[in-house]
């Protein structure tokens, strides 16, 4: 018998390392799995987009700078961080998926294994995507694979976790940085995520999570001139093409894999590393 | 140069400057600022919502008050001429995108700004009178900007002894101001207070007051070297100062709110602070300007919004 009041917890979006309610004061109700609402997550807005771009833009320097070295350090410590959240995340897993605690244990496991996966490969993807070019001519000529900028993406809509961090941290990994919008009906976990990123030595606005309704907010990312590649992952493909389009007219790289391309439980493989990188190539004279 | 050679400010019918004590009876006459009030109107004008059609309009007369403004030891020519191309055609993609309104450099670039803008509207500005101390002395300070009007420059920026006014030599300060009209001949005078030297609001409004009476064709807030300069309550001060000089002598000069002004939103709202304050008469570059560097950029990524209807990217503005 306890007289306690319940203490629930506010669902807020996550912005330049901040936890700021959505600019338009909306929020929506969460049923997840079943018909029970579970809470009421932040609606962001087009000026939520707005907002998470700039600080998505704003860190890219010092993430993008960071040694791959120091990148991979600070993805396993969200893997870290993560692991002392474990049973939250299995319950929230559990209230968005449905299924039996064993299988959502199964995928919040694999989801902290996925992110030591990519870490262990910050440093060791420029080996495998560039090198040494054989060229005809007195010049040492190599290739090597750099960041494209900020990355939005739209998160697989049909899972709460495991989705989530297989295509936001694959772009991580190679120095982007990343505006992700969180599957609608299920985003809880992806909250929690983004206070695991807070504690993970992942600087602010690296990663900004915004929870709300794709159809609204997608258009707005796609169109961003600010923003350098789009990841369609969670989009339908029947709707994929306007926003592939709007994205056409800034020349983005857009990824438009199958639906459960590198997102379930078996090894992802390195298409959404090679994704977001631009390989610079430099020619240099040989013999001065 | 003795004070004796000074004439009276042209127009003038508050003849309060005669000695200290009129002009410390005067200014300190003023009424006090309600600091606390003037905080709060000015949070107040900031909450007003802008809708597209009048924010296209707010854009396009800001970029035509800017003062596009570079005050670096490191001013190439080179750079002062790529300033310059870029105040006559902000949006080499745009040509309906308006020239700003002047160029400010420092008085040596002037030549340099007056080649590269002949022919076109924009105006050289340069800053002058020992920018940004002013701690040198007065022959100096006027050496200076004879230099600078000679040059061709259209506009000068002097800044006024803070220390002189702190201590309470207003007319030190002013036979200061009126000398320095007297060497500008045509050249428009602007008078800077260094506002976040003056501290109080009390002060902004003296210095202001001090300024409209010895001369000055513009008031303008900092030098743009210190913090903070431009702030909201301070624009509120200098544009009741303006207004009501106006009211009592008939003579409408300019305010120029400098340093710290990077985005369209804030010139916005200072663009609703002068239509509310001083009144609409003031809207336009001859009454009120901002100086800026990156403030240009970001009106220009507004516009494109406007005109795209997608966010814009710092990749689609030049790096100055």
């Amino acid at each position: 018998m306890s007289d306690r009041l319940d203490v629930r917890k506010t669902y807020k979006l996550y912005i330049a390392g901040a936890f700021p309610r959505s600019e338009s004061g909306r929020s929506y109700p969460v049923s997840g799995a079943g018909d029970t609402v579970l809470a009421h997550a932040a609606q962001a807005s087009r000026k939520d987009v707005r907002d998470a771009v700039s600080a998505a833009r704003k860190a890219f320097g010092g993430w993008s700078g960071a040694t791959a070295y120091n990148r991979a350090q600070v993805l396993y410590r969200v893997a870290e961080m993560m692991e002392g959240r474990r049973e939250q995340f299995i319950a929230e897993v559990l209230a968005g998926d449905g299924g039996t605690r064993d299988a959502a244990a199964t995928v919040v496991d694999a989801a902290i294994d996925r992110w030591v996966w990519y870490a262990g490969w910050a440093d060791k993807y420029a080996q495998i995507a560039g090198g040494a070019n054989p060229v005809a001519g007195p010049y040492f000529n190599f290739s090597v694979p750099e960041p494209s900028g900020v990355v939005g993406i739209v998160a697989p809509q049909q899972d709460s976790l495991l989705g989530l961090i297989s295509v936001i941290a694959p772009a991580l990994t190679t120095g982007n940085t990343v505006v992700v919008l969180a599957a609608t009906d299920r985003p809880l976990a992806a909250i929690t995520l983004s206070e695991v990123l807070a504690t993970a030595d992942l600087p602010g606005g690296v990663v900004n999570v915004l929870t709300g309704y794709v159809a609204e907010l997608a258009p707005w990312l796609a169109s961003h001139r600010d923003v350098n590649c789009l990841d369609l992952t969670g989009v339908a493909a029947a709707d994929r093409v306007p926003l592939a389009v709007a994205a056409a007219d800034s020349v983005k790289r857009v990824h438009s894999p199958g639906e459960r391309a590198g997102i379930g439980l078996d090894e992802p493989g390195l298409a959404r590393l090679a994704a977001f990188v631009e390989i610079k190539t430099v020619w240099h004279p040989l013999g001065v | 140069m003795s004070t004796t050679e000074v004439a009276p400010p042209p127009g003038s019918v508050l003849d309060v400057s005669q000695d200290n004590a009129s002009l410390r009876r005067f200014l300190h006459g003023l009424p006090g600022v309600d600091q606390v009030g003037a905080e709060a109107r000015a949070a107040m004008l900031a909450t007003r919502s802008i809708k597209s059609s009048a924010k296209a309009w707010a854009i396009d007369t800001a970029i035509r008050m800017v003062d596009l403004t570079t005050l670096e030891g490191s001013d190439t020519p080179g750079k002062v001429r790529s300033l310059c191309a870029k105040g006559r055609r902000p949006d080499a993609a745009d040509p309906s995108t308006p020239s700003v309104a002047a160029i400010c450099v420092y008085g040596d670039r002037v030549d340099v700004a007056v080649e590269a803008l002949h022919g076109s509207s924009v105006q050289v500005a340069a800053v002058a009178t020992a920018f940004p101390s002013g701690r040198v002395a007065l022959q100096t300070k006027l050496l200076d900007v004879v230099d600078a009007v000679e040059a061709g420059a259209g506009e000068i920026d002097m800044v006024i002894d803070r220390a002189a006014f702190l201590a309470g030599d207003y007319l030190s300060v002013y036979e200061e101001i009126v000398a320095t009209k007297l060497v500008c001949g045509d050249a428009h005078l602007k008078v800077i207070l260094e506002t976040g030297e003056l501290v109080t609001l009390d002060s902004v409004r003296r210095a202001s007051w001090l300024a409209l009476l010895a001369g000055g064709d513009f008031i303008k807030t900092s030098t743009g070297k210190i913090s903070p300069a431009a702030t909201p309550p301070v624009a509120l001060v200098m544009l009741q100062a303006v207004r009501d000089f106006a009211a009592l002598t008939g003579d409408v000069r300019g305010v120029k709110l400098a340093g710290g002004i990077r985005t369209t939103k804030e010139a916005v709202r200072y663009l609703v602070m002068v239509n509310e304050v001083a009144g609409d008469r003031w809207l336009s570059p001859a009454t009120f300007r901002f100086g800026a560097s990156s403030l240009l950029n970001d009106l220009l990524q507004q516009r494109h919004k406007l005109s795209t209807g997608a966010y814009d990217g710092a990749d689609y503005v030049s790096v100055d």
